[in-house]
């Protein structure tokens, strides 16, 4: 350090001097930014195309006879999902029910108990069932309600234990992150004026935490709305409307859309376009309801 | 977090000394003891999965042997109802399972890391914020729309032409041997890269993103071009990352059932060309399931127990890879 002068050491080239090579750099740059926006124009082309084509080919079709009126032969036209729709909200509402209030005392039992080998395990296989093959958990509940234990048959409940099966670690694991959020001040002002531990959770980290709760469970339902294995599996499906609880098999739109678009006449498939669009608009409504909540709550609180 | 002024200790439980009334002195165990319950609800869900499935699957595993069961390629089904009578060898399906999902990644990963790259580093500033929020939204459309739209538009106006052109110039290649149907291994394998796309791609710039800017400002200090620093700053740190989103994908991929359902042609055979027709483990269930004999729905047990095998084996192992590559290079992984 001692021989550092204010002269430049002999080799240095000023900033506006290129180096040897730097043409071939520069190359290599700017086809490095070619490519990797052709990638993601190429990427975005089927995107742009689905929702391009799902818009084109069912904006025709959806009407208010689509949601109330059943569905015809697939060979005849007009009619609609009502059954599917009737379904769908028949096992969603089942399947909230099941999974969001247990999805989130797991996360309170991993954030306000935890750590300890039991949280750790717990969230550990929460990760791992967000893995687990849908068609896998349709077979799960089969085996377990369908078949076993009485044999229940197919319907409406153990349709919406499967979608509940599916939905139970996407609200654990956002839950835990949104009550992870909430800081300890509160928890020890709260204890500070005296209240027990699960007064704490329940009257000052709830609350403190509900818009990630629900953006957390929003999220989740727009994944449950559109599964289609597990349902197959265990509503297994039907044209009718079906009221039943249990017992007789129960439509949904995701299985009406599947089983019309398999099948070669042009009725069906428009039907079945129809239903895209219904399926596409519900999840997208649902996502974007449930980031703007979540948005909304981390600005607010900052 | 660590930014902020001191934090608060973490609360420790109140002491219960002689201040506190005995009033509802059960309630905080009984709460707790609830919470509990439910958090073991997951644990006794897998646990059950595992023994149910498996004890369901048993008989054939029994008959055909485990290995008998993976690498058989026969699948005929008897209609007993007691009994196991039919011959049941998988590998058709686990063989379509692989070829899809090998497809999809080789399509899908270097897209996504490309993506992701222009996403967080190129983008005009007013449009890398929709654009990422697009391709956040595009993983949430369920798959039977995918499957949809990839059957009745993508296949007919897209995918045929190009595979006859493939046929064509390639067709002495055994992977590309006619005859094009338009269903099979390889419209099924890129349509699952489209669906796979918006996840991996989403991770792959969480992890970019957090990359600390300092050693980027460095390296470009040093006079490195931006893809120099793509290339030999950003690439290597988030390298866990993108492990964990090809794994994730790779996990999504084999599972996926009704997208593939549609578009694979839905044979039991199987064979080398691309072309060809035939069914993944996830498909053949959902397509035979329905009609299938109660002997039948043993078997496809049988297969969901080895597609659960296979997915979580990819899963286990993506976490431990990203664990372990986290702990080495110190990035914030997934």
């Amino acid at each position: 350090m001692s021989t550092m002068t204010s002269t430049p050491p002999s080799k240095h080239v000023p900033l506006n001097h290129r180096a040897p090579g730097s043409s071939f750099r520069r190359f290599k740059d700017r086809s490095a930014t070619v490519v990797l926006t052709a990638a993601m124009v190429i990427a975005m082309i089927p995107l742009v195309l689905i929702v391009f084509e799902v818009t084109r080919r069912g904006i025709g079709v959806v009407n208010l006879d689509f949601i109330t009126q059943t569905e015809p032969p697939p060979r005849r036209e007009g009619g609609g999902y009502a059954a599917g729709f009737f379904g769908t909200l028949y096992i969603m509402a089942l399947a909230v029910v099941m999974s969001i209030p247990f999805g989130i005392a797991t996360a309170v039992y991993i954030v306000e108990y935890g750590p300890n080998r039991m949280t750790s395990a717990i969230r550990f296989f929460t990760d791992v069932m967000t893995g687990i093959p849908s068609i896998f958990v349709g077979l799960f509940v089969y085996g377990l309600l369908v078949i076993g234990w009485g044999g229940m048959g197919f319907g409406t409940f153990v349709g919406a234990v499967a979608i509940a099966v599916m939905m139970l670690p996407i609200v654990t694991r956002s839950a835990e992150e949104m009550l992870r959020l909430v800081p300890n001040e509160m928890r020890n002002a709260s204890y500070g004026l005296g209240a027990r531990k699960w007064q704490t959770i329940v009257h000052t980290v709830l609350p403190a935490a509900a818009p990630g709760l629900t953006t957390g469970s929003m999220l989740a339902i727009a994944r449950g709305i559109g599964e289609t294995a597990p349902l197959l599996l265990t509503a297994f499906g039907s044209g009718l409307v079906v009221t039943a609880f249990q017992g007789s098999a129960q439509g949904a739109v995701p299985i009406q859309l599947y089983r019309g678009a398999a099948q070669p006449f042009e009725a069906g498939v428009d039907r079945a376009w129809g239903a895209a669009l219904c399926l596409f608009v519900l999840v997208l409504a649902f996502t974007v309801v449930a980031r703007w909540i979540g948005s909304k709550a981390s600005t607010g609180s900052h | 977090m660590s930014t902020e002024a001191p934090e608060a200790p973490a609360p420790e439980e109140p002491r219960r000394g002689t201040l506190r009334s005995s009033k509802g002195r059960m309630a905080d165990p009984l709460f707790k003891w609830a919470v509990t319950a439910c958090g073991t609800i997951v644990l006794v869900l897998l646990a059950l999965m595992v023994l149910r499935t498996t004890s369901e699957a048993w008989p054939v595993f029994a008959k055909e042997g485990f290995f008998g069961f993976l690498f058989g390629d026969e699948w005929t089904s008897g209609g007993s109802r007691s009994e196991i009578t039919g011959t049941y060898g998988a590998w058709p399906f686990i063989y379509g399972t692989l070829v899809t999902s090998t497809i999809a990644i080789v399509i899908a990963l270097p897209l996504a890391i490309m993506v992701a790259f222009y996403l967080t580093h190129l983008a005009p500033r007013r449009l890398a914020k929709p654009l990422s929020y697009t391709v956040e939204l595009l993983a949430a459309v369920p798959s039977v729309i995918f499957g949809l739209w990839g059957l009745h538009w993508f296949l007919p106006n897209v995918l045929r032409p190009f595979f006859e052109l493939l046929e064509g110039v390639l067709g002495w290649f055994f992977l590309f041997e006619g005859p094009v149907r338009g269903v099979g291994y390889l419209a099924a394998g890129i349509v699952l890269a489209i669906m796979i796309l918006p996840i991996m791609t989403a991770i792959i710039r969480e992890v970019i993103v957090v990359h600390p800017i300092d050693q980027r400002m460095a390296a470009y200090a040093l006079g490195s071009t931006r893809w120099e620093v793509l290339r030999h700053v950003v690439l290597p740190a988030s390298f866990s990352g993108i492990v964990a989103a090809a794994m994730l994908g790779l996990g999504r991929a084999l599972g996926e059932t009704i997208a593939v359902l549609m578009l694979i042609g839905g044979s039991q055979a199987w064979g080398a060309s691309l072309f060809g027709t035939g069914s993944s483990m996830a498909s053949h269930i959902a397509a035979t399931f329905g009609e299938a004999s109660p002997e039948a729905r043993t078997a496809l047990m049988a297969i969901g127990v080895a597609l659960f095998l296979v997915t979580m084996i990819v899963n286990i192992l993506a976490r431990v890879i990203v664990w372990r590559l986290g702990r080495m290079t110190g990035d914030a992984a997934v």
